[in-house]
């Protein structure tokens, strides 16, 4: 893709310098979906960290909620090129999920109902730079933006941000979740254009 | 026997990919189900397109293109059959 970012250096100066190369802003939000949306109750929903003893961290949307909810500001920045900036959140911090865990492990496996993966890096999730989302645009979180619950992962390519989110698994080494199976790259970093491998 | 090298597939990958793939059959991984491509759950309003199986929802296929690079992954498919003309 570098040509593409070498063909708009003539203009650099008019772009807005909060959009990462090769990404033009929007102002709606598109909706990107591989599958059927999961429909989850609250009343159902359950978040889950599983450490490297196997043991379970458990949280109910009541007790999730109960941890804090934060406002967030963010830019988001999906690999199809779009970006989003100044998008309003409300979550809760990934920082709070993890006070009480102990864990040697330095990668995560995160896993949303309906079957998706992504694989973050455990430092990527922590120091205020990750949240378990419940709200966007001042709304609860629309099924097909991820409700209720999604990863927010905002400094990261948007795919890492999974939709209904359930739970994280702490892993030895990075390996690949869905789409870094299949030709996306392993961390993705907008600022640094990593899309594929 | 020892194996051979990769080059060996070039010329079976040519004939496979010069026919349409989506008349044929192929077994679903995730629930045995046994139908023709052209019968998947296609999305394409994603990072890549991404083929379920019409009974199951499991992926079967995914194509992302980068424009000079292409990632195939047919992880989701077993026993794919294929009729000559
Ligand atoms: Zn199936």
């Amino acid at each position: 893709m570098s040509f593409v970012t070498r063909g708009f250096s003539g203009r650099a100066r008019e772009r807005d310098p909060r959009l990462p190369p090769g990404q033009t802003l929007v102002q709606d939000w598109p909706v990107l979906s591989a599958g059927p949306t999961p429909r989850i109750d609250t009343a159902e929903w359950e978040f889950v960290i599983r450490d490297e003893t196997g043991a379970d961290h458990r949280w109910s949307w009541d007790e999730l909620l109960a941890l804090g909810v934060e406002d967030i500001t963010a830019d988001i920045h999906c690999v199809t090129h779009w970006s989003k900036l100044e998008m309003p959140w409300r979550g809760v911090s990934v920082d709070k999920l993890f006070e009480n865990v102990e864990s040697q492990y330095d990668y995560v496996m995160a896993h949303s109902y309906g079957g998706y993966t992504t694989n973050v890096p455990l430092e990527d999730l922590l120091d205020g730079r990750a949240w378990i989302a419940i709200e966007a645009d001042g709304e609860p979180l629309d099924p097909e933006h991820g409700g209720p619950a999604r990863l927010l992962v905002p400094h990261l390519y948007f795919w890492k941000s999974a939709k209904w989110v359930r739970g994280l698994v702490m892993m030895p080494d990075d390996d690949p979740g869905f789409w870094e199976q299949n030709g996306y790259h392993l961390r993705g970093d907008p600022w640094k254009e990593e899309r594929y491998w | 026997m020892t194996h051979l090298d990769g080059n060996v597939l070039a010329g079976a990958l040519a004939d496979i990919f010069s026919v349409d793939l989506t008349p044929a059959s192929a077994r679903c991984t995730g629930c045995g189900a046994v139908a023709q491509l052209a019968e998947a759950m296609v999305y394409t309003n994603a990072p890549g397109i991404v083929a379920r199986c019409a009974t199951c929802d499991h992926v079967l296929a995914t194509v992302v293109d980068a424009g000079d690079r292409l990632w195939l992954s047919l992880t989701g498919l077993s026993g794919i059959e294929l009729r000559r003309a």
